[in-house]
């Protein structure tokens, strides 16, 4: 859709990508961002692995990595990987729904923009205080718990699931939903009424418009949110060190602990490996995201 | 245009904040008659114990680390040094560990925000020696051989007895560790941190050892006795902080006897117990850092602590200080405040780096199955 | 076929609005509780009674007014960094560097797989430079801020370009001759400014909730300082919790009302290309 005929035209849509003189001057364009992340990010991240692969003498390693089989390591990994599965696709979804009845509403009106500020804050509550909200509610001692008791319905006479994975599940979703929330907005905002009205000439009812219409065309920012979520959970410590403080179920658990252990069970090498791990793990998930996305994007 | 002007306003706007800052940041010490203060192995070496207190004053500024207010009436010292010599105190990273302290001198130890002093457990103290400066304070020979470093690198300064700290309001009388095990119990004991990682979860460990016949090399019969409170279903696995002993979810909690005297103020019920056939007690150390960015102020703050009214404030928040002995032969302590002290019926015991380490290898390596 | 489609269009409104209450009603006991119960601790004095003694005793720190002045500081410098050097770049990227767009998404993700405990150990190196030969002050933090915001605002940045058509905008306005600053500044944003509000959000929650990374590097921001408060005793530290969490809600609420009008895009589809365009039409 260029205009053609102007002299005042600089862009350089239609040219051929290579061979044209703008090739480098494109580059530079993304010079800026990928400098500042090189320099606070990338660095970082090469000083770390390097650090993997020493051991208390600087001298070179695998050590630390071999040490990664250790079982309470996989047994953290793995529940760690399925806890932020788990509260990224929920997270994903009561955020959408959330999400969609706020968007829903009046677009200038005061509840959006009081409920997108209290997302915003609620996306980054967490910690000893989220851990002790939950616990001063429905904890052994809260009133919702005793409230329930004195009813007959006591719902730790099994366990006590709020201090096992369980409970972090349910903890984590009260900063994964507004997150949710927050960042798939925008996509929301996008859904045009001419779909609807697209949907409907050719004879389709609600559930036509959303399995055919809007919900592959949101999938892509829907599936984007929930691999964020998904990081987000992965990595999150204060929440699941202040609920569960015995056992460290938690992978960044494990990596605190080998750093700040002040009984001698010290060993920095081995938490820049768990690390190096939990990189590559996100890795791996951002690789599915990449093909799930390349595949519901054929049709479009 | 416009807009144009704006931008370049803002961009010199961020300029500017960054300039200011970096400027508002003024050199400390100058010359004092204290020129040698990173190499004074005492105040002598300073000229005097005045020529060192104008060299810290010359300086201004103290940093310390992981010193919270509420541990062992720290709130007062601080204050108490602070209104005595008008220095000003950075206090960072209130709850960081002891290996965090060592860490920040590592890393951070060149830059001027870097702690000048450390209050460290045992084990990453006699680790860490080659990141201290040696210096004995005045009251050097106050203090037992066994509890220095020969040449000043380190010097305990205070300690305590592990304790099982309860709301009375809440569980009943506990008479002797074997009464957890009752079912007024159910979840509600707990310990003051990760037996892998804090030192008061691993001294409560080994303290339960004790108390069940076990003996100071061999920490199993500790993690025993808690993998079977897990199983009666008594053992909380949540971190116990102040908030969640007032509000009754850990009502019960291993740690030592002067941080748990601390919840008294919150639980007026609260009671520490020392169990009469496990009396385990740790001390902490001192060091300063070779690197101080205030080696005055720093060995003036050393001085502080061991001076009576250090020692003595130290007495007031419930912690024992190590020259409690030399001060009640002097007649200098606080008695009103060691009369507060929980009675300690026997003899105490304390666990040596040998076992400390043997100990930690073990709950490396059995803790998480056994709470599991 | 007007009646029977208005009856329809009628039945789908309650739907939706019965929708929307049962959605909010859910949210708000989720949401609502475990902070009322927050609340409730906090009021509650040892013997039980209703106190508003912590509570009252927040304002009486001195250190606190100082963090909590460098932690607005570090929000702002922070907030307008990531959006100079998010944005743009984003923009640059969809339209000319597409092949680069999946870096650049696993590079903004990265800061996110990195627990900041282990982060910082990276980050020394950087900051012991930084703090002998440019600066010690604590806005040097919002350095590594920009970095810790990029995962969030980069999805919501993300979602925005996606509901706008930006290749269209651009070859519009560029062939009538605007030059890329006008393109971005008067084109891209306005048409973003929703997904912009909110990234803007999420990175000054972040920045005023950020402690890990401030208190390895011995800085002592607000959520530091909070630590401090907080081992005074059991109410106060709930109390500052609470405070906290509604100083942010505060200041999100004003930036949500002053940070430009929220609309959908398809409510004014002109209105993007009216800038550039109207000159030409007068």
């Amino acid at each position: 859709m260029t205009v053609a005929g102007s002299p005042a035209v600089t862009t350089n849509v239609g040219r051929p990508f290579l061979g044209g003189r703008r090739l480098s001057l494109d580059w530079v364009g993304a010079v800026p961002y990928l400098t500042y992340v090189g320099l606070f990010l990338v660095l970082p991240s090469v000083i770390i692995g390097i650090g993997a692969l020493l051991d208390a003498n600087n001298a070179f390693t695998l050590d630390n990595f071999r040490n990664l089989s250790r079982s309470y390591v996989v047994k953290a990994t793995i529940d760690t990987t399925v806890l932020s599965a788990i509260t990224a696709f929920l997270g994903a979804v009561f955020g959408a729904l959330l999400a969609y009845a706020i968007v829903t509403g009046s677009p200038n009106g005061i509840l959006r923009r009081l409920t997108i500020s209290a997302s915003g804050v609620l996306a980054q509550f967490g910690g000893v205080t989220l851990a002790f909200a939950f616990i001063a509610s429905i904890g052994p001692a809260g009133f919702v718990y005793l409230f329930a008791q004195a009813h007959g319905f006591d719902f730790y006479k099994q366990d006590l699931w709020l201090f096992e994975i369980p409970g972090l599940d349910l903890v984590y979703l009260y900063f994964q939903i507004p997150l949710m929330v927050l960042v798939f907005l925008p996509a929301l905002d996008g859904i045009k009424p001419q779909w609807r009205e697209a949907a409907e000439s050719l004879g389709g009812n609600t559930w036509h418009y959303w399995r055919h219409v809007a919900g592959p065309l949101l999938f892509p920012a829907f599936l984007g949110s929930v691999l964020l979520l998904f990081a987000n959970a992965f990595s999150a410590y204060a929440t699941a060190n202040a609920l569960i403080n015995q056992g460290q179920p938690v992978l960044a658990q494990q990596i605190a602990g080998a750093l700040s252990s002040e009984v001698g069970a010290y060993e920095p090498g081995f938490a820049k490996a768990i690390a190096i791990e939990m990189i590559i793990i996100v890795t791996l998930v951002t690789v599915l995201y990449t093909l799930l996305q390349r595949r519901t994007a054929r049709w479009l | 245009m416009k807009l144009g002007s704006f931008t370049r306003h803002l961009g010199l706007a961020v300029v500017a904040v960054f300039a200011v800052a970096a400027c508002g940041n003024t050199g400390g010490g100058g010359a004092a008659s204290c020129s040698a203060a990173k190499t004074a192995k005492s105040a002598a070496d300073c000229g005097g114990m005045d020529a060192l207190v104008k060299a810290a004053q010359a300086e201004g500024k103290l940093n310390v680390i992981a010193l919270p207010r509420d541990w062992a009436n720290y709130g007062a010292i601080l204050d108490g040094f602070h209104a005595k010599y008008g220095i000003a105190i950075t206090s960072d990273n209130p709850d960081g560990s002891s290996q965090q302290e060592v860490d920040a001198i590592k890393q951070l130890g060149s830059t001027s925000r870097g702690p000048d002093v450390v209050d460290v457990g045992m084990a990453v103290a006699l680790a860490n020696t080659n990141l201290f400066a040696p210096y004995k304070v005045a009251t050097w020979g106050d203090v037992l051989d066994s509890q220095k470093e020969s040449t000043g690198l380190w010097i305990q300064d205070y300690g305590g007895f592990m304790s099982i700290g309860y709301d009375s309001s809440k569980v009943p009388e506990i008479k002797s560790i074997d009464d957890l095990f009752g079912s007024q119990f159910k979840g509600k004991v707990a310990l003051n941190g990760n037996p892998k990682q804090a030192n008061a979860a691993l001294n409560g460990v080994m303290m339960a050892n004790l108390a069940e016949g076990g003996s100071l090399d061999d920490v199993s019969k500790g993690v025993d006795f808690f993998k079977r409170l897990k199983a009666a279903g008594n053992f909380s696995k949540t971190q116990a902080t102040t908030a969640t002993v007032k509000n009754g979810t850990t009502p019960v909690v291993f740690d030592w006897d002067y941080l748990s005297a601390g919840h008294g103020k919150d639980v007026p019920t609260w009671k520490v117990f020392v169990p009469s056939n496990a009396i385990l007690g740790g001390y902490y150390a001192q060091a300063v850092s070779k690197d101080a960015p205030h080696p005055a102020a720093a060995r003036l703050w050393e001085e502080y602590l061991y001076s009576d009214e250090g020692q003595n404030l130290w007495l007031k928040g419930l912690a024992r200080p190590v020259r409690q002995k030399a001060m009640t032969d002097k007649g200098t302590v606080d008695s009103v405040a060691a009369g507060k002290l929980p009675p300690v019926n026997g003899t105490p015991q304390f666990m040596s780096d040998a076992q400390s380490t043997a100990a930690k290898n073990y709950v490396v390596a059995h803790w998480d199955a056994a709470i599991a | 076929m007007a009646v029977a489609a208005r009856s329809i269009q009628r039945t789908r409104w309650i739907k939706l609005q019965v929708f929307r209450y049962v959605v909010f009603l859910l949210a708000a006991i989720f949401f609502l509780v475990p902070l009322g119960a927050m609340v409730e601790f906090s009021t509650r004095a040892n013997d039980g009674s209703r106190t508003l003694d912590y509570w009252k005793a927040i304002p009486s720190y001195p250190d606190l007014t100082g963090a909590i002045a460098a932690s607005l500081q570090l929000a702002v410098i922070t907030s307008i960094v990531m959006l100079v050097l998010l944005v743009p770049t984003m923009v640059w990227v969809r339209l000319k560097l597409p092949r680069l767009t999946r870096i650049i998404e696993f590079m903004s993700l990265l800061p996110l797989t990195i627990p900041a405990i282990v982060l910082v150990v990276g980050l020394f190196p950087m900051y012991i430079w930084l703090n002998n030969n440019l600066s010690d002050s604590i806005l040097t933090l919002s350095l590594a801020y920009v970095v810790l915001v990029l995962p969030y605002c980069y999805r919501a940045i993300d979602a925005g370009l996606g509901a706008i058509d930006v290749k269209t905008l651009t070859e519009a306005a560029r062939s009538l001759g605007a030059s890329w600053f006008t393109v971005m500044w008067r084109v891209i944003v306005p048409n973003i400014s929703n997904a912009i509000l909110n990234a803007t959000l999420l990175s000054v929650a972040l920045v005023l909730g950020e402690y890990t990374i401030a208190n390895n590097l011995l800085y002592n921001n607000l959520q530091v300082e909070l630590v401090h408060l907080a081992r005074d005793n059991a109410g106060v530290s709930i109390a500052v919790a609470v405070a906290a969490l509604l100083f942010a809600f505060a200041l999100l609420v004003v930036l949500a009302f002053v940070g430009g009008r929220p609309r959908r895009v398809h409510d004014e589809p002109a209105t993007a290309l009216a800038g550039p365009l109207a000159a030409s039409q007068t």
